[in-house]
């Protein structure tokens, strides 16, 4: 597509930035015109994340030029971004929970501003914008969405050219993130140019004007965005034609396998989440797929149901019909049921042990002999060298050496490490967490694959994601949690993907209470 | 601006290489401090270096200091590696060694050597003890250890000083703050050599050493609890999820380096001291603490470090008695040891960048 010179915003050519050995950006050329919305396309680690922190002058590009309004400049820091109209919104918000938004909004202004008119202004530019959040509540008490509007309205208040947003939608709705498409195509209509993130290929479609797809650090192709196709933007960002996943119909048994009967808990911090009146049950030969955008209780009913956490009633958790809420987690393990949190480093793992130390981990009572305290006493990480060799074999775990650390695998490899040490368990029920979230596209078909073996193995297996396309596309039933409470359970066929996103968004269930749709 | 950059993989070549480097460097430096004080450069760095181990009996006399400091430095290596902060090894010396008096004391006339080993264990459970308060007030009410056991070490030095004064005090000691003499059963003997007799100061308690060096590496390296402390120091939110219990670490990591200080203490006062008095640490327990990290929290590591540290210290010593050089002087020169051997062990790890930047 020819660009005319004057039309262009911001033009970069030929960034490189390394870190270490590896070469995060290579010889990457994109240029945003005036008013554009551009798409930046990719896995994870394809190197966009680095690409826009070069733009916000978070990172320093180890060679190449960027140039705004045809003018060359080097953006040695935020501030210089912000200077030159650039703004960006983070995937992770950089905001203070303890403070209100305008108190937010004005610490982090670069000019001295009156509190009061860091109000009207913040007032003044929700109302123009469909914006809406109170400029005087808590961070803490606002929504995943309306944190993102208060990141918004704090780029906006410096009349930006340039906003960068980094994977926005991976915490919202399927309503809010209409809403955020309104938003930002009205922007663009007003001559804003929007640099978008994402590796959602429908959003792109959707939203962008043109889109620039990196591979492995290089920029492959930039094109009319209007003018392409899901699969041929999943093709060129893969690199190969994706394998479909393998679904057999079976009969599921009508056994119920695990059971939480009125499972309450008390947030444990300010910022937790308190669970309410958690009911849920899977059988054999069933996924559960629980929905839910980040940090509405995942976390929380995940350390319950792993038995990281005890239940104060034996009876709020069931096995098979037995009660086992006060077993802790290595009696569960010994139960068959195995658990894997969201977090893959520093919890699920220790990223400066070696993969059989991690094998050891959660292997180590088993090598524990009550008859025998000599060897109890020697019981070391040496014992699972074996296991961990087969379980690398047999997941297709990529090391780059045959026992290496835990933080020399990829994303990806480190969860097929995971899902393979709890599968080795052969377990009766598997609870899963974000199994694929931030893992590149090839493995995440591999663990999606390993969930649909186990369900249809017999096994009973919950996946809680805030991946609804994937929920969908495993589940054989589905809840949400929302504000830590769960919604009733849906046979798949009767619910659609806005009913799921209504129950995500629900401030209040009691009152946005939805029918089951029969 | 400065930027670290990881290596890929530690030579081997520079794990030996370093730490010469870093001696030369110190040396060299120290050689041009001494220069700019007016002192003779060659005489004090013979003074530091070379004096403590020119005479057999002096090389004796650094193992005798370094004892106490790889005793409580491996004590202090299980809390940090898992992450918990004790930083009054000093307290629970002392405490230790004070319930190890007490117990001696209270039987004047024991002379068999066994009775050692009672006083020993007196002297873990002391410093076990004092470690529990901090330990008890982190897993139940979250209290900052820091700042207990910190504390803890001024209220064990008051005691001690009490107890000399008041209660343990010798009634034969002509009004000076001493308790009475050790009975023959509780005091360390010096480790007599055929042929050449006593080596300086060189006494038993060396021995502990010798044990617990090998048994610490052993257990930190090839056991379940040395993993367990691994895990918690290095994950805490993976040590749940291998169903360690924390607290539990937590208090045992305290209680063990505690009772190991409380040990020292014992071992210090018995072999060299013979009585209680106001003071009988000298800073060993705040010592350790530079040796533990000095050592890179292992225990041979430790055991090197011990000596170092007490060589320098000793030839400290000897620098201001025959060349009136003020501690402080040598102190700074600890500091530059101290400096270049960190920056060794740094570089072996990281690249450094330079990295043009402007603000």
């Amino acid at each position: 597509m020819a660009k005319k010179e004057s039309d262009i915003l911001l033009k970069a050519t030929k960034i490189c930035k390394t870190f270490g050995n590896f070469v995060a950006n290579q010889n990457i050329d994109i240029s945003i015109a005036k008013g554009q919305i551009h798409a930046l396309l990719g896995e994870n680690g394809a190197g966009k994340s680095t690409l826009v922190k070069l733009l916000y002058g978070v990172l320093q590009p180890d060679s190449g030029s960027i140039e705004i309004n045809n003018k060359k400049i080097s953006i040695t820091s935020p501030d210089i971004a912000r200077k030159n109209g650039i703004g960006m919104v983070f995937q992770h918000f950089s905001l203070f929970p303890a403070l209100t938004v305008a108190e937010n909004i004005l610490i982090a202004l670069d000019d001295q501003i009156k509190f009061n008119k860091v109000v009207d202004e913040i007032s003044k530019l929700s109302k123009e914008w469909e914006l809406f959040v109170d400029p005087l509540k808590l961070v803490s008490e606002l929504s995943v969405g309306e944190k993102q509007r208060v990141e918004i309205i704090r780029c906006l208040m410096q009349n930006p050219s340039l906003l960068i947003m980094d994977e926005p939608t991976s915490v919202l709705t399927p309503q809010e993130i209409k809403n955020l498409f309104k938003i930002l195509k009205r922007l663009a209509s007003s001559g804003c140019s929007i640099l978008y993130i994402s590796h959602k290929l429908e959003e792109i479609i959707e939203l962008a004007d043109e889109v620039t797809i990196l591979k492995s650090g290089k920029s492959i192709a930039s094109i009319n965005a209007k003018k392409t196709t899901t699969n041929f933007l999943a093709e060129t960002m893969v690199g190969k034609k994706i394998t479909e996943l393998k679904k057999t119909i079976k009969s599921k048994s009508k056994n119920i396998a695990f059971e939480v009967k009125n499972l309450n808990k008390l947030k444990n911090h300010e910022f937790g989440i308190s669970l309410k009146n958690i009911n849920l049950q899977v059988n054999y030969g069933e996924i559960l797929g629980v929905a839910g955008i980040a940090g509405n209780g995942q976390v929380e009913l995940m350390e319950i149901l792993s038995g990281e956490i005890n239940c104060e009633d034996n009876n709020q958790i069931f096995l098979d019909k037995t009660p086992i809420g006060k077993t802790n987690i290595n009696e569960r393990r010994k139960l068959g049921i195995e658990t894997i949190p969201e977090e893959r480093a520093f919890h699920a793992t220790v990223p400066n042990l070696t993969l059989s130390e991690n094998t050891f981990l959660t292997y180590f009572f088993k090598y524990n002999n009550t008859k025998n305290l000599i060897s109890n006493l020697l019981n070391n990480p040496e014992n699972s060298l074996e296991e961990s060799k087969k379980i690398i074999k047999n997941n297709d775990v990529r090391c780059p050496e045959t026992n290496p650390l835990a933080s020399q695998l990829s994303g990806g490899n480190l969860q097929k490490f995971i899902l393979g040490r709890s599968l080795a368990n052969n377990p009766k029920v598997a609870i899963f967490s974000q199994p694929t979230w931030g893992v590149d596209i090839g493995a995440a078909t591999a663990i999606r694959q390993k969930l649909l073996d186990l369900s249809q193995h017999g096994k009973a297996v919950i996946l809680i994601s805030q991946d609804l396309e994937e929920i969908f596309e495993l589940s054989n039933k589905i809840c949400v949690i929302n504000e830590g409470a769960l919604s009733e359970i849906f046979e798949v066929r009767d619910i659609t993907a806005t009913d799921v996103g209504l129950l995500m968004g629900a401030k209040n269930r009691e009152n946005q209470q939805m029918d089951p749709i029969k | 601006m400065i930027t670290f950059i990881p290596r890929d993989r530690v030579s081997k070549n520079w794990i030996m290489i370093a730490p010469i480097l870093s001696i030369a460097f110190t040396i060299f430096f120290g050689l041009l401090i001494f220069t700019f004080l007016g002192y003779n450069p060659l005489e004090t760095l013979y003074q530091i270096f070379v004096s403590p181990f020119s005479r057999i009996d002096r090389i004796s006399d650094i193992l005798v200091k370094a004892c106490p400091l790889i005793i409580i430095g491996t004590g202090l290596m299980l809390c940090f590696k898992s992450n918990v902060w004790n930083i009054g090894a000093e307290g629970q010396f002392i405490m230790g060694a004070l319930l190890a008096g007490f117990i001696a004391l209270s039987f004047p006339n024991i002379e068999t050597k066994f009775f050692l080993l009672i006083t020993i264990l007196a002297g873990f459970v002391g410093g076990a003890l004092w470690a529990f308060i901090p330990a008890i007030l982190k897993t139940k009410l979250n209290v900052n250890e820091i700042l207990v056991s910190l504390m803890l070490v001024y209220v064990a030095m008051l005691f001690i000083d009490f107890i000399v004064r008041g209660p343990l005090r010798d009634p034969m000691s002509f009004g000076f703050p001493l308790s009475k003499p050790y009975p023959e059963g509780a005091l360390i003997n010096k480790i007599p050599f055929p042929g050449i007799g006593f080596l300086g100061q060189l006494h038993y308690g060396i021995l502990f050493v010798l044990l617990l060096t090998p048994i610490s590496w052993f257990f930190v390296n090839k056991t379940l609890g040395g993993f367990k402390i691994n895990v918690l120091g290095s994950a805490p939110q993976a040590a749940k999820f291998a169903g360690f219990k924390q607290n539990s670490i937590t208090i045992t990591v305290l209680l063990l380096s505690g009772g190991l200080a409380g040990v020292a203490g014992v071992i210090e006062v018995s072999a060299n001291i013979g009585q209680l008095q106001p003071e009988v640490s000298f800073g060993y327990g705040f010592t350790a603490i530079i040796v533990a990290f000095l050592g890179r929290l292992n225990p041979t590591g430790i055991l090197f470090a011990g000596i170092i540290i007490a060589t320098v210290k000793l030839g400290a010593d000897n620098a201001q008695m025959t060349m009136g050089i003020p501690k402080v002087v040598t102190g700074l020169f600890e500091g530059i040891l101290l400096f270049f051997l960190l920056t060794g062990e740094t570089l072996q790890k990281y690249k450094i960048k330079w990295s043009e930047g402007k603000k």
